[in-house]
């Protein structure tokens, strides 16, 4: 289980745009661990999706990794060439992504877009391409699968196209599986049959999941461990169970308290005042005091570091600084 | 899909009467060809004759009704300055044109294609820049102008190619350059704006995302999805480059269907002037109606119900 895949150390992915330097991503740590399913949730902004698709090195310009390792099997894919990361990319490391419908090329046909990466990375023939797809579409729950192959993405419902994007990603048996937001555009009984087919197979297949996502009802059904980021950086990181029961960063607690629960009755649901701050324009402390119920004098004055307070539970928050604090009971966000 | 494109063909039908009518009225407001037909001291008798011979004392309507009545049976007249049937000397001008267009839409094809997504790829580096400059500077300049400049440099300077005319190979150079060149200049834009779109789709992502080489990411899946606005505007550039015939055929005497119509409109030499733009709005209409094909072949997605 222990067995590292993926380690990233302090990446820092930054735009330079004409307004200035963004910083996307800042500082951050992550691991994941042979078939393990690791989430990163976050707010629209905070860097998630950029973390993710650094990994893949799909960074465009005038976005750029500044620093950091990218640690797959030991090995940094930071500085390999492009070559080598390209033999990586759908073979090794395989990625959904959150639209099913434009992620998949309008003009060519379900086949010709999954035979494509099973003939580049497995040396197969078109034949045996077509076998091997047809194979993984009836894996993932399509019926027909043989016409399946050969019609175009439009005639394909929502949930049968993101069930085509998850066979494409694991037809060459990935050890990591990126999945950005991969039920986001989806409906909500089509979302609970798309995780439930996601994790039926990487259990099968022993597949490593980076779960990018917004809802926390995903992570709960998804992940071993949670990675929570706020404004280009990790704000706390355990595993699944600890974070819905005993979140240790306020902007945690936040999100938990505005996530509307079946057994509460409620007037009104809560909610984070205020917005992430702009990332040209980061406080020069704690990037969550404007928002935070909590904040002090010194979280205006120093900027936190991810710290590891509890074992397996690491928070970048100046509250637990002498001594733990219980969030339950305490000041909610209003 | 047939019903779909016999319902397009239909169509031609009363957008040629529309044009016809809309030529017809054009020539007569233009004035009276007896004038330029008959010799300056010709006695107001002689003049009165060729215009009763010719219907041309006739009512506007009347003589327009005959004109469409002639017209419906493939008579489009004689004309005046040939003695012939105006239809089989404009037919005989149109392999010419044709081959000048030709030659001209492939050097834009082959010009714009590369250049376009060459500077797509790499946008706003110094070849971009380098490609859009060019590209304005090939729109800017006027055919008649090039035309002249090329003649200048190539023909008379470095004797390379002839001055006018048609026949060898090296006739046709000149000519389809100066042609080419604006449409190339237009399509390089068009395709780099529609290369630079594509590129950013979600389904490139994808492509990239599953380790494909860059060469197949852009040339498979972004070129592609960009050729759809690039077709529309070639089909809609077949009108630029009917009327650049007409100014290119003048400057280098190539002997097609433009300096024709030229020669007919300065003659007022009705019947040809309305059989060359019949032939012109036929060559336009079909060219729409490949684009329209084209886009079928291209895109699943389009349907034709």
């Amino acid at each position: 289980m222990s067995e590292e895949l993926l380690n990233i150390k302090n990446l820092k992915t930054y735009f330079h745009t004409e307004n200035g330097i963004v910083p996307s991503v800042d500082d951050v740590s992550i691991t994941i661990n042979k078939g393990e399913t690791l989430a990163i949730v976050g707010e629209s902004g905070s860097g998630k999706s950029v973390t993710s698709l650094s990994i893949m090195r799909l960074i465009d310009s005038p976005g750029k990794i500044e620093e950091g390792e990218i640690l797959f099997n030991g090995k940094d894919i930071v500085p390999v060439p492009m070559k080598e990361m390209r033999a990586l990319r759908g073979n090794d490391i395989a990625m959904i992504f959150q639209e099913p419908l434009t992620s998949l090329n309008p003009v060519f046909t379900i086949g010709n877009q999954m035979s494509e990466s099973i003939k580049l990375h497995q040396k197969k023939n078109k034949k045996e391409a077509k076998k091997l797809s047809i194979e993984m579409l009836q894996k993932v729950g399509i019926p027909r699968a043989d016409k399946v192959f050969d019609s175009f993405p439009h005639s394909l419902s929502g949930g049968m196209r993101q069930r085509v994007m998850i066979a494409m990603a694991l037809s060459c048996n990935p050890q990591l599986l990126i999945a950005d937001e991969p039920t986001t555009a989806l409906d909500v009984t089509i979302q609970a049959q798309i995780l439930k087919l996601m994790k039926n197979l990487v259990t099968e297949l022993n597949t490593s999941i980076l779960l990018i996502t917004h809802d926390l009802g995903v992570v709960a059904e998804m992940a071993d461990r949670v990675v929570v980021m706020y404004a280009g950086q990790v704000v706390e990181e355990t595993d699944v169970f600890t974070l819905f029961q005993d979140p240790k960063h306020p902007y945690t607690k936040g999100l938990m308290d505005s996530t509307p629960k079946i057994h509460e009755l409620k007037d009104e649901l809560s909610s984070i005042p205020g917005a992430v701050p702009s990332p040209l324009d980061y406080p020069k402390g704690c990037r969550f005091i404007d928002r935070c119920p909590f904040a002090m004098k010194k979280c205006a004055e120093e900027h936190p570091n991810l710290e590891e307070i509890l074992p397996k539970h690491s928070v970048r928050c100046w509250l637990h600084e002498e001594k733990v604090v219980d969030l339950h009971d305490t000041k909610s966000f209003a | 899909m047939n019903n779909y494109f016999v319902r397009r063909i239909l169509q031609i039908i009363p957008v040629l009467l529309i044009i016809s009518f809309i030529v017809f009225s054009l020539v007569f407001v233009a004035g009276d060809p007896v004038a330029l037909m008959l010799p300056d001291d010709a006695s107001q008798e002689d003049v009165e004759l060729l215009r009763e011979s010719l219907g041309l004392n006739e009512p506007f309507l009347v003589q327009y009704g005959t004109y469409v009545a002639n017209f419906v049976q493939g008579d489009f007249g004689e004309s005046y300055r040939y003695g012939q049937d105006a239809m089989s000397v404009v037919l005989e001008r149109l392999p010419a044109t044709l081959e000048l267009a030709i030659a001209a839409l492939l050097i834009a094809l082959v010009i714009s294609i590369p250049l376009g997504i060459w500077s797509a790829t790499k946008q706003n580096s110094g070849i971009d820049l380098i490609a859009t400059g060019a590209a304005v500077l090939g729109k800017a300049m006027p055919n008649f102008w090039l035309g002249i400049m090329l003649i200048l440099l190539f023909s008379v300077s470095l004797s390379m190619f002839p001055v006018s005319g048609r026949g060898t190979l090296a006739h046709l150079v000149l000519p389809s350059i100066t042609l080419g060149t604006g449409i190339a200049a237009e399509m390089t834009r068009l395709i780099r704006s529609s290369m630079i779109e594509t590129l950013n789709q979600d389904y490139v992502r994808t492509a990239k995302s599953k380790g494909l080489k860059n060469r197949i990411v852009v040339y498979k899946h972004a070129f592609r999805n960009s050729l759809i606005p690039v077709i529309t505007i070639t089909a809609l550039q077949t009108s630029t480059l009917v009327g650049g015939t007409l100014i290119t055929e003048t400057v280098f005497s190539w002997p097609g269907m433009g300096q024709l119509l030229i020669q007919a409109v300065n003659t007022r030499d009705m019947a040809i002037v309305q059989a060359s733009v019949f032939v012109i709005a036929l060559l336009v209409i079909l060219m729409n109606l490949i684009a329209d094909l084209l886009y079928r072949l291209l895109d699943p997605r389009i349907k034709y119900n």
